[in-house]
């Protein structure tokens, strides 16, 4: 499994699986409502022209998060096709 | 048997409002900004039994609401008593989609699954089998492709079966841990009495126990029982919240476990029913260059110099010929009132129909053009990718990426572009955006940008360029506003914020400009009947009034006159801007009609006849400038102030929202003619 790392921390192209999510409140709820939660699988697609939101690829869906928004969600470079 | 109403929900970018416009056809009323959910739009659909009373709900992931919008779709699906609910889900991504799905039928809700953009989805090689996800889900599945009509008729059918209890399916609730689903039938319990079956027993336990404050809020004003202080429900949730404590469920393990369970519920659903094969990723590449670190702000620009491009050239011909049309109308009209009084023929032809078809001639046309051209870019799905690209400016000033989004629907319309504000969670930064919307040129003022960038620069491409100066300018200043508001008066920490960024769609030429053509003359000629018509019997009373031999506007403009030379204009083009308070695009209908006393307003006609009668009055390059500056820059229209009245609560973030850029445009205005005046 590998050590446990921010999403933020997700360069373009790569892919990890969630091992879970310590973002709180409001933010928490929203990562978990759109599909973020522990075991999903996840890749970075790219990064704004500023470096920062970075596009995130989830569940069928494209996402935008900014790094420190996501940086409570820990993942682990998990077995990946 | 009629009326029944039903509500379509969905994820936002699944293509609702498509289905919601290709079931109601026109029988329906749209919001301001065609394309977008503003405000909840309402129509009629039939089927073979009965007609249905659609309700087209703002997009939302969840039904835990975060923005004012969410909280419209909640509000309307737990508690506005529709009969139905119609899930409208993206066949492309429909294990994310399910997962609102889910949360309906846990209200109780009868509901109907549309799996949409199945066209698309096959593109993208993903294959849906509808009837297992039927019987997987427990309700009616159709697939619909929204640009086939036919496969939309059978929405109305599934909402027959549904209603008329030919359906006998159980829609799935997703099981959560045997724990959570004790103390939840424990609290519901509890509840039933008081309940009396007007909500979901099981729902609203689940609410209480993940402690949804602003949801048990609504709850409690629509059922008018205050459940969170009843003594039997208080003491049944302190029992159920020992009883998951004592299991290690509470606080966050609880809240995980609540929104988790759907997630997984979905996601075993969607593996069953969704099969997918490789198809060319034709969106990384696109992606790759529109949002691509060099490419993406000169793609952003020459997109947007095409816009202004197009509508500039495009326009000028259709509002000549409007112009002419009226002008020979007009004649017609006066000739017709021959037997009339004088006074009443002036106020009816030289007041009210001149102010009519003034605005008309000189908005329709550019907005016929640009608003299909905008709500193809939308459309297509290129928009976000512009928040997307804007988001770090934008967290710089403070504020929220999807601000980005607003200001984009202000070059439509600035009214539009405030009640666009409810996408925003926050609401400080809902105020931000609201405040700031004016900065962002509208559709009414293009036509007097582009005459005064037309008068001094040659050609189409060198008024596309000085436009999209001008609007680069504005986006700098809105910024810039943005970002000292965000330090004075409204201080606070960006929240987060989650974009998504749909796949790229291949517009629907045919129906987006019919369509946003319909929305755009509907609503230009409404306007131009409540707003510039009244105007129009105004400005031609004060035509008329005297004061000492002197026409009242000719006075009124001498008064300004000292201020309209500071800021590089003149007295009449500053009456101009102040009587054009109600429509924005009258400021040079009224500065012609004034400068040539007539008493009436004049007609734009070519850009040619508008140069020479403008130079005529001493128009120089400057005041070119000035003008220009100050259109970008200065209050907004009397319907925007108003909206941002409405939609903050206070008149004062509508006098700051017209103070702000008034300030701006003054400073911007006598810095340039002072400028001027030292450099000879």
């Amino acid at each position: 499994m590998g050590m446990e790392f921010p999403l933020s921390r997700l360069e373009p192209g790569e892919s990890a699986v969630v091992s879970r999510v310590e973002t709180g409140g409001a933010m928490g709820r929203r990562l978990r409502d759109l599909g973020l939660i522990a075991g999903t699988a996840v890749t970075c697609l790219g990064r704004s022209p500023w470096g920062d939101p970075s596009a995130y690829g989830f569940r069928g869906a494209v996402v935008a998060l900014r790094a420190r928004d996501c940086a409570g969600v820990r993942c682990t470079r998990g077995a990946q096709p | 048997m009629s009326g029944r109403t039903a509500a379509l929900a969905g994820n936002p970018n699944v293509g609702k409002s498509t289905v919601f416009n290709g079931l109601t056809g026109l029988r329906q009323h749209t919001g301001n900004w065609p394309g977008k959910t503003v405000a909840v739009a309402r129509g009629r659909c039939a089927s073979d039994r009965r007609t249905y009373e659609l309700v087209d709900l703002p997009g939302t992931y969840a039904l835990r609401a975060r923005s004012a919008e969410e909280a419209v779709t909640r509000d309307a699906l737990c508690f506005g008593r529709p009969d139905a609910a119609v899930v409208v889900c993206d066949g492309g991504c429909l294990e994310r989609n399910l997962v609102l799905a889910l949360q309906i039928f846990e209200t109780g809700l009868p509901a109907v699954v549309c799996v949409n953009l199945l066209d698309e989805a096959r593109r993208r090689g993903v294959r849906v089998d509808l009837e297992e996800l039927s019987r997987c889900l427990g309700v009616p599945v159709v697939g619909t492709v929204a640009r086939r009509k036919a496969s939309l008729r059978q929405v109305p059918a599934a909402l027959d079966a549904l209603l008329d209890g030919s359906w006998d399916g159980e829609p799935l609730r997703p099981q959560y841990d045997p724990i959570v689903e004790a103390a939840a039938a424990h609290v519901a319990a509890a509840l039933a009495p008081g309940l009396r079956g007007r909500l979901d027993g099981r729902w609203l336990a689940l609410r209480l126990l993940e402690g949804d404050r602003p949801l048990l809020a609504r709850a409690e004003e629509f059922l008018g029982w205050r459940f969170t202080g009843d003594g039997t429900v208080a003491a049944a949730l302190a029992a159920a919240r020992v009883q998951l404590a004592a299991a290690g469920m509470d606080g966050a393990a609880l809240a995980e476990e609540l929104s988790a369970v759907p997630v997984r519920t979905a996601q075993v659903i969607a593996a069953r029913v969704v099969t997918r094969t490789a198809a060319p990723d034709r969106d990384a590449r696109l992606d790759a260059v529109l949002t691509g670190r060099r490419t993406a702000f000169p793609v952003m620009l020459a997109l947007l110099a095409a816009i202004f491009y197009l509508t500039a050239v495009g326009a000028n011909g259709p509002s000549a010929w409007l112009s002419s049309m009226f002008e020979a109308l007009g004649a017609r009209l006066s000739a017709w009132l021959a037997g009339a009084p004088a006074a009443v023929r002036g106020a009816l032809v030289d007041g009210v129909y001149r102010g009519l078809t003034a605005v008309i001639a000189v908005m329709l046309p550019p907005m016929a053009i640009f608003f299909p051209l905008f709500t193809l870019l939308e459309d297509a799905g290129y928009l976000p990718r512009v928040a997307y690209n804007l988001d770090k400016p934008l967290e710089k000033c403070r504020a929220c990426g999807k601000q980005a989004l607003t200001m984009m629907m202000g070059f439509g319309c600035n009214a539009a572009g405030v009640v666009g504000c409810r996408i925003l969670d926050s609401p400080r930064e809902r105020l931000l955006a609201m405040v700031t919307n004016g900065f962002v040129p509208c559709n009414g003022r293009f036509p007097t940008l582009i005459a005064a960038a037309s008068l001094f620069l040659a050609g189409g491409a060198g008024t596309a360029l000085a436009l999209t100066a001008a609007v680069t300018l504005a986006v700098g200043a809105t910024l810039a506003a943005t970002a000292l508001l965000a330090r004075t008066v409204l201080r606070g920490t960006p929240s987060a914020y989650t974009l998504e960024l749909p796949p790229y769609r291949r517009p629907q030429l045919g129906q987006t400009v019919v369509r946003s053509l319909l929305d755009r003359a509907v609503f230009v000629l409404g306007r131009a009947a409540a707003v510039a018509a009244p105007a129009g019997l105004v400005i031609w009373l004060l035509g008329q009034a005297e004061a000492g031999g002197v026409p009242l506007l000719q006075r009124c403009a001498a008064f300004l006159d000292p201020a309209g030379r500071l800021l590089g204009m003149d007295g009449t083009i500053l009456l101009a801007f102040v009587l054009a308070l109600p429509a924005n695009e009258l400021v040079l209908p009224l500065a012609l009609m004034i400068y040539q006393a007539q008493g009436t307003l004049g007609g734009v006609g070519t850009t040619a006849a508008l140069g020479e009668v403008l130079r005529a009055n001493g128009w120089t390059a400057v005041t070119a400038v000035c003008v220009g500056l100050f259109t970008l820059f200065h209050w907004p229209c009397s319907t925007t102030l108003l909206t941002v009245r409405r939609e903050s609560g206070s008149w004062r973030w509508a006098a700051l929202a017209a103070a702000l850029p008034t300030a701006f445009g003054a400073a911007a205005c006598s810095l340039v003619a002072a400028a001027a005046r030292l450099l000879g």
